[in-house]
């Protein structure tokens, strides 16, 4: 298998199709790609190598940022938080890290292992932890699966740092790693323990780097031909199209700090004399259409624009936008039941079961 | 010109009306007293507007094509207002400017100052440096060296690291050999405290007497590389600023007008000649919040959809409170992206001069005949047949020889109206604020277009004046001051973080020229922020108030 080296318009698909994978969250993605393409025109190099190329003993080290996304634009990365964890956790655990992987290809965590990985020359593991994005660390295919939950870092754009040698669950390791960001002024960049090769070929979410280059590629080639965005990512992604339609209503609050809504969507065209809802809870999670939900958390419920294709975060819905609500399957690895304890509608507050968006009920 | 043609010709038929009942009604008044007149100038891309106004009567507009040196149109459209309306120069207190003049710098790369560049971060923030995002062209003809300094604070109004004054002395040592005297000095968070940036000014011009400095704070809101950009573009425009005041000042004094120079902001408020040109960067995406600002005012109307038709396209924008609903996301100008907020306007290819296409199925637009209306249009014995053509057909207005369209099938006219009135009605919809029916205002020599009901909208209005709205939207501009601040509240209360952003909102306002006892507060947004704690909030406060005399 030969490795794919990242060009500057293949950093841009990512940015672009990790937009619509991050399912309304997930934050944008501009600063980590203007990061990444920094470095590629240093002339450093970013490589993507398939799971199934990983080695028993690689050691694949996962990363991510958390915080606060009004933060990250404003206190931007020092550029050394990534080195820093890796040279940290290879210190305590006597590992030498071989590879990274984005913890959330959804939104700008996709492109978070880039940098370092260019820095480092380290090769990018093409998948990651969740398919999508999701508000919280306990929720990545890896923790589901037994990565273990120590050592875990933190690292922030002033030079502080945290490793966590003992947590006594995925939860609590979420809390502290929470807390602590907030004392590095609600901003920072983890990890989570490095993984074994086997274990990441087995349990990481495959290909999504892949997935968002497609998905992305297909939005703008479709811009550049003055062809239909929506069916583009239909056609290239497998998702099926839930409504075309506008925005009609938009309620919004922020609870514990994350941010819950409903989105009221009246469809046009075809689909006029349709109205469909979405839950918001950061990332949309339940479309709902006359009391019967179509589709659920995990697959994943993307918002796009209908003219341009672009994903549309929760933050930026409002009356009148012209959207397609598409559903792309969730990946196999999240909806076992096990998974489902963690990222299914009932982790969320809901009182019923998944269903996935193809075996779903005919109408009684 | 036939844009320009079509557009005239309407424009002059409503000037003629108009000036009869002017004359009639309270002409005679105004001569007779030595009022207080205001004249608002738009230079556009084609054409310089002006238009003069006794309080909130508009006693004429003009309209010349703009020069290339933009001084000399702006000189003839006041001269010719003021002839027009037979005023006195002296009467004139005040002129207001919407000029392209600072975009068409920065879009021609001429004229700008190469510009000392610091970013006082601490150890944060140097994944990026500034103007990384640039078109490279554009950052090499405004750089004039860069450092990063320490300085800033977090979100919480902690410091990130206390500045260093002698690092700074050094760094203008630098900019002394190559003869740096515009600087851009942006801060972590200086929206929560801007206290580094004031300092380091202060140091700055203790080192170089002719400092001329843009601060960050003053200039752009919340995301540290787009205020950054904006503060660098801010002060890489402060030379030309200071000559196109100087310019405009010179032509009223060739004009006899000893009246007071403004220049009018992206919002749709304006700035002293002295402020702008410290600011010269905010008043460059004026001319459709002007636009939009004069509809309201000729309507009276301060919540409806203003929709200015030209030859070519038809702009939508939506006005609310009096002025133009802006963009959720940032400006790009000139290639750089900033987060100044302009007004949220839809283009669709539909205007006069849209040609009409019969074969499978109506459409008209977006292509168009332009400019060469006057000579493609069947009534002006061309060979294209245009949305113009249709509405002489229909009779709705005289221009070209309306014989030469007369045999146009009536159920196509009928037809193509409906087209017309559902395409604008549809983007009226795609931007009003909820699903009520709103007013929609039109404006624009293309609004002749306009006949009958539309979708969703209450009344179709098409007011006196409306080719010179723009003009008029410059003339009546009134002062603002804004701030943009995340605020913690577990240190403060939400009611005196509020009065806190509104006092310093108000304290830019009378800055900007503003009277502080005519100043109200024109919008409060409150946004709770995801992920940060201690229930922090984004709190952005405008207010506005009538200009100081």
């Amino acid at each position: 298998m030969t490795d794919w080296l990242l060009t500057e318009s293949d950093l841009k698909a990512i940015a672009t199709g990790a937009g619509i994978l991050g399912t309304g969250g997930g934050g944008s993605p501009y600063l980590a790609f203007l990061m990444a393409r920094e470095q590629l025109r240093a002339g450093r190099r970013i490589r993507i190598i398939h799971p199934d190329s990983l080695d028993t003993d690689d050691r694949v080290l996962p990363l991510g940022g958390i915080g606060a996304p009004t933060v990250g634009i404003e206190r931007l990365d020092n550029g050394d938080e990534g080195e820093r964890l890796v040279s940290m956790i290879e210190r305590v655990s006597g590992q030498t890290i071989t590879a990274l992987i984005a913890d959330e290809i959804g939104g700008g965590n996709c492109l978070a292992p880039m940098f370092p990985a260019a820095q480092l020359d380290l090769p990018i593991v093409d998948g990651d932890g969740m398919g999508r994005a999701f508000p919280e660390t306990q929720m990545t295919s890896f923790f589901i699966y037994g990565q273990p939950l120590s050592p875990s870092a933190l690292t922030d754009a002033s030079g502080n740092a945290l490793v966590v040698t003992h947590a006594t669950s995925a939860r609590q390791l979420e809390n502290i790693m929470r807390a602590a960001s907030i004392t590095m002024g609600c901003h920072a960049m983890m990890s989570t323990p490095p993984m074994s090769g086997e274990f990441v070929r087995q349990y990481a979410i495959p290909q999504t780097v892949t997935q968002a280059w497609t998905l992305g590629t297909a939005v703008e080639t479709a811009r550049q031909n003055k062809t239909d965005p929506v069916d583009a990512i239909l056609q290239e992604a497998g998702g099926q199209l839930l409504i075309k339609g506008k925005v009609t209503d938009v309620e919004r609050r922020v609870v514990d700090g994350f941010v819950r809504g409903v989105i009221s969507i009246e469809g046009i065209a075809d689909d006029r004399n349709r109205r469909l809802t979405i839950d918001v809870q950061n990332e949309y999670l339940v479309a709902t259409e006359d009391g019967q939900q179509h589709a659920m958390v995990p697959d994943l419920i993307c918002i796009v624009d209908l003219e341009t294709g672009r994903s549309i975060g929760t933050e930026e819905q409002q009356y009148g936008l012209r959207v397609a609500v598409l559903v792309l399957p969730s990946p196999a690895l999240l909806t076992t039941p096990i998974a489902l304890e963690s990222v299914g509608p009932r982790a969320f507050g809901y009182d019923f079961d998944f269903v996935p968006m193809v075996q779903k009920p005919a109408p009684t | 010109m036939t844009g320009a043609v079509c557009q005239g010709a309407v424009l002059n038929k409503r000037h003629d009306n108009h000036h009869q009942s002017a004359t009639a009604a309270d002409g005679a008044i105004h001569r007779q007293s030595a009022t207080k007149l205001k004249v608002g100038v738009d230079v556009g891309g084609t054409n310089t507007d002006a238009a003069l106004l006794d309080g909130s009567t508009v006693l004429g507009s003009f309209k010349v094509p703009t020069s290339a040196d933009v001084m000399t149109g702006v000189r003839e459209a006041i001269a010719g207002v003021l002839h027009t309306a037979a005023a006195n120069p002296s009467d004139v207190t005040a002129v207001m400017v919407g000029t392209t003049h600072f975009l068409n710098a920065l879009v021609q790369r001429k004229h700008l100052s190469r510009t000392g560049i610091l970013r006082l971060c601490g150890p944060t923030s140097r994944a990026l440096p500034p103007m990384v995002d640039w078109p490279t062209d554009l950052s090499q003809c405004v750089d004039g060296g860069i450092a990063f300094g320490d300085g800033g604070v977090e979100f919480n109004g902690d410091p990130i690291t206390a500045l260093n004054e002698a690092a700074i002395r050094d760094q203008c040592a630098i900019w002394r050999q190559s003869d740096i005297t515009a600087f851009a000095v942006t801060s972590v968070f200086s929206l929560v405290n801007p206290a580094a940036e004031i300092e380091a000014a202060r140091i700055i011009s203790e080192e170089i007497a002719t400092a001329n400095i843009s601060l960050s704070h003053q200039i752009g809101q919340n995301g540290l590389l787009q205020r950054e950009s904006a503060t660098i573009l801010n002060a890489s425009l402060h030379a030309l600023g200071q000559s196109t005041v100087n310019a405009l000042k010179a032509a009223f004094a060739e004009l006899n007008l000893n009246a007071q120079l403004y220049l009018t902001q992206n919002d749709g408020t304006l700035m002293s000649a002295e402020y702008a040109v410290r600011y010269p960067v905010q008043t460059i995406a004026s001319g459709p919040t002007n636009s939009m600002r004069g509809a309201a005012f000729l309507t009276g109307l301060t919540d409806a959809a203003v929709i200015d038709i030209g030859g070519t396209t038809t702009d939508i924008g939506i006005i609310s409170a009096g002025f133009p609903r802006t963009k959720s996301e940032g400006a790009a100008l000139a290639g750089v992206q900033t987060n100044f907020r302009v007004p949220d306007v839809l283009s669709i290819g539909l205007g006069g001069g849209s040609i009409v296409n019969t074969e499978n199925g109506l459409s008209i637009g977006p292509e168009s005949v332009g400019y060469q209306l006057d000579s493609l249009a069947r009534c002006f014995a061309g060979n294209t047949l245009t949305a113009t053509d249709l509405v002489v057909a229909m009779g709705r207005v005289e221009l070209g020889q309306p014989a030469l369209v007369a045999n146009i099938d009536k159920q196509l006219l009928a037809e193509a109206q409906a087209l017309i009135n559902h395409r604008i009605a549809e983007i009226i919809d795609r931007m009003k604020p909820s699903a009520e029916a709103i007013p929609a205002i039109f404006v624009g020599g293309g609004s002749i277009l306009i006949s009958g009901n539309l979708d969703g909208v209450s009344e179709v209005i098409i007011p006196d004046h409306f080719g010179a709205a723009n003009a008029i939207g410059a003339a009546i501009a009134q002062v603002s001051g804004e701030t943009d601040t995340i605020v913690p509240l577990e240190k403060t209360t939400r009611e005196k973080a509020l009065e806190a952003a509104i006092e310093a909102a108000r304290d830019r306002a009378e800055a900007a020229g503003a009277r502080r006892d005519t100043l109200e507060t024109a919008y409060i947004q409150e946004t709770p922020l995801a992920y940060l704690p201690g229930n922090a909030v984004r709190m952005v406060v405008k207010v506005i108030g009538d200009l100081r005399p």
